[in-house]
């Protein structure tokens, strides 16, 4: 049976060493994170002197949130990614550990460091803006609440991503790129998906990303309740709920490949 | 009667691995093109029906050359492998049926000493026994004194693995291993690579742990020397399959000695297999 006290110990593992690393490779955390500053700049200075500053944050929070689910699929799926170039892997698939309790532990960072960075960007953001956005009618609670539920979302897709380099530590990360990539043009990030062709709209309605833009730019735009955004967020409740088992579904499928053929050998 | 219960029992395990043909040199076009759209594949027989049963407290070495099959088995043992078919148990429970009461016996020290490069071994070690439900300062205390048994300098624990030498971290690796009491230790090359006085004291160490536990030992190699020293039974592996076993004293017996010569384990070795152990054939 679970014991969920273990399980817990265990999950804080992945947590301390993501964070230990984190500490390790602080030079290079500087400079993705004054990527991420450069990058939400240059978008959102794209409507400055052209349109409103209700335009100008429409495109920052794009930009943010966008940041923000990135890191959270990407840190999953690079959980794996560097055990495979370290090799320690082996050793971690060879641990008495559940791969629920092992997932959930790299989910958690991936959150926690999303959430940091993105916080972080969001703080340097007046400094450069200025008058340009107002973010004094933005409801905070409403923008929370939609971060916590999309989680859930986007770390079913990380747990989808991280089969890739499980894999092929190779051309793994590039797959979860492309992954990445169809996610960024489907949901509306910069854009409303009304301008989408109509044979690509309907694959926006199934991406998460979709509705916590939504519920995101209501909140910090019109100043939306929890209770305006139900919709939304039963929606991504909803993704959440069936995307997670089934991340944990398709890792566990290829797990048993990667045993089967010999994939977690290092490579690298 | 009642069968015994082994530490470790493998029986007809056989593992195949699929892997893409080497093209020839000169193909003509259409069927260079072909091969790139579907590659012809082999079927390398890594594992080819093993079998070998090892008792509590005894050393079992696996002798071989590179590519022999020695770390597939050494894999499909720790659970990191499925094998195609046959059976491993592991103090009487199946490693695919009961895999989680398998791991948390069992741990394994491979030739390659993989960590978490730019963190500390301490930090390492933390992270490797909290896998294990150890707390870390169970897990430094232990570290230390396993490490100081080792003859690696503990104060060089905070240091980054990046920054050890090769035999330092493989004393590491063996911390990593020993620090949750495995009753089962696989041990997958543990001295290959490092310098004389590291693998002095690696081997002092296996010896000191057969000695002080009753744990299941298993040990590749492809230093005589080291089988000879260490090993209760020695097993001969060659294209995946077991060509010998016995106790080093039974294995000797089976090549007649050179004239005002006596022979080593290495003889037996070359007349059994045809190769020497740097001989590799995969």
């Amino acid at each position: 049976m679970l014991n969920i006290r273990r399980e817990t110990i265990i999950s804080y593992a992945f947590i301390e060493r993501n964070f230990n690393l984190l500490k390790r490779y602080l030079n290079w955390e500087i400079l993705f994170f004054s990527y991420s500053i450069v990058n939400a700049l240059t978008i959102g200075l794209i409507m400055v002197g052209r349109g409103s500053s209700q335009d100008v944050l429409y495109l920052v929070i794009g930009a943010l949130i966008w940041g923000f689910l990135s890191i959270m699929m990407r840190e999953v799926s690079d959980a794996i990614t560097w055990e495979r170039w370290e090799g320690t892997i082996e050793y971690t698939f060879m641990a008495p550990i559940y791969r629920i309790t092992h997932l959930v532990g790299s989910c958690f960072f991936a959150i926690l460091y999303g959430l940091l960075r993105t916080g972080l960007v969001l703080a340097f953001m007046p400094l450069f803006f200025g008058e340009h956005i107002d973010l004094g009618s933005a409801n905070w609670l409403t923008m929370g609440v939609t971060v916590c539920v999309s989680s859930l979302s986007f770390i079913g897709i990380g747990l989808m991503a991280a089969i890739f380099p499980l894999l092929s530590p190779e051309k793994g990360q590039a797959a979860t790129g492309i992954l990445q990539s169809v996610l960024l043009l489907i949901s509306g990030i910069y854009y409303d998906i009304a301008v989408l062709p109509d044979w690509l709209q309907p694959l926006s309605h199934i991406s998460p990303a979709t509705y916590t833009l939504r519920s995101i730019r209501a909140a910090m735009l019109e100043n939306a309740s929890i209770e305006s955004q139900a919709g939304n967020l039963l929606l991504l409740l909803g993704i959440g709920i069936v995307l997670i088992p089934f991340g944990f579904w398709v890792f566990h499928l290829a797990e048993k490949y990667a045993k089967r053929v010999g994939r977690l050998k290092r490579s690298g | 009667m009642e069968t015994p219960i082994y530490g470790l029992t493998v029986r007809d395990v056989t593992k195949h691995f699929k892997r893409s043909k080497k093209p020839e040199d000169k193909l003509r076009f259409t069927k260079k093109i072909k091969n790139i759209l579907k590659p012809e594949k082999e079927i390398i027989r890594a594992v080819d029906g093993i079998s070998l049963d090892v008792n509590i407290g005894e050393i079992y070495g696996i002798l071989g050359a590179n590519g022999s099959g020695k770390s597939t088995l050494i894999r499909l043992i720790s659970t990191l492998l499925l094998p195609d078919s046959g059976s491993i148990h592991v103090f009487g429970d199946d490693v695919v049926s009961n895999s989680m009461k398998v791991r948390r016996i069992m741990n394994r020290v491979s030739v390659e000493a993989s960590f978490f490069k730019r963190l500390s071994s301490a930090e390492n070690l933390i992270y490797a026994a909290r896998l294990y439900g150890i707390s870390s300062s169970e897990a430094n205390k232990k570290a230390q004194s396993i490490l100081d048994r080792l003859g690696f300098e503990t104060k060089r624990m905070d240091e980054e693995m990046e920054s050890l030498s090769r035999g330092m971290q493989q004393k590491v690796a063996i911390a990593r291993a020993l620090l949750t009491t495995p009753m089962l230790l696989l041990l997958d090359e543990p001295t290959t690579g490092l310098d004389p006085k590291s693998k002095r004291d690696v081997q002092a160490f296996i010896e000191e742990i057969r000695n002080d536990r009753n744990a299941v030992i298993v040990l590749t190699t492809h230093d005589m020397a080291e089988a000879e020293r260490l090993c209760d039974r020695v097993a001969i592996i060659d294209n995946g399959k077991f060509i010998a076993e016995g106790t080093v004293k039974e294995l000797l017996a089976m090549v007649p000695a050179k004239e005002n010569t006596t022979t080593t384990l290495e003889d037996v070795f070359i007349a059994l297999t045809g190769k020497n152990l740097e001989e590799g054939d995969a």
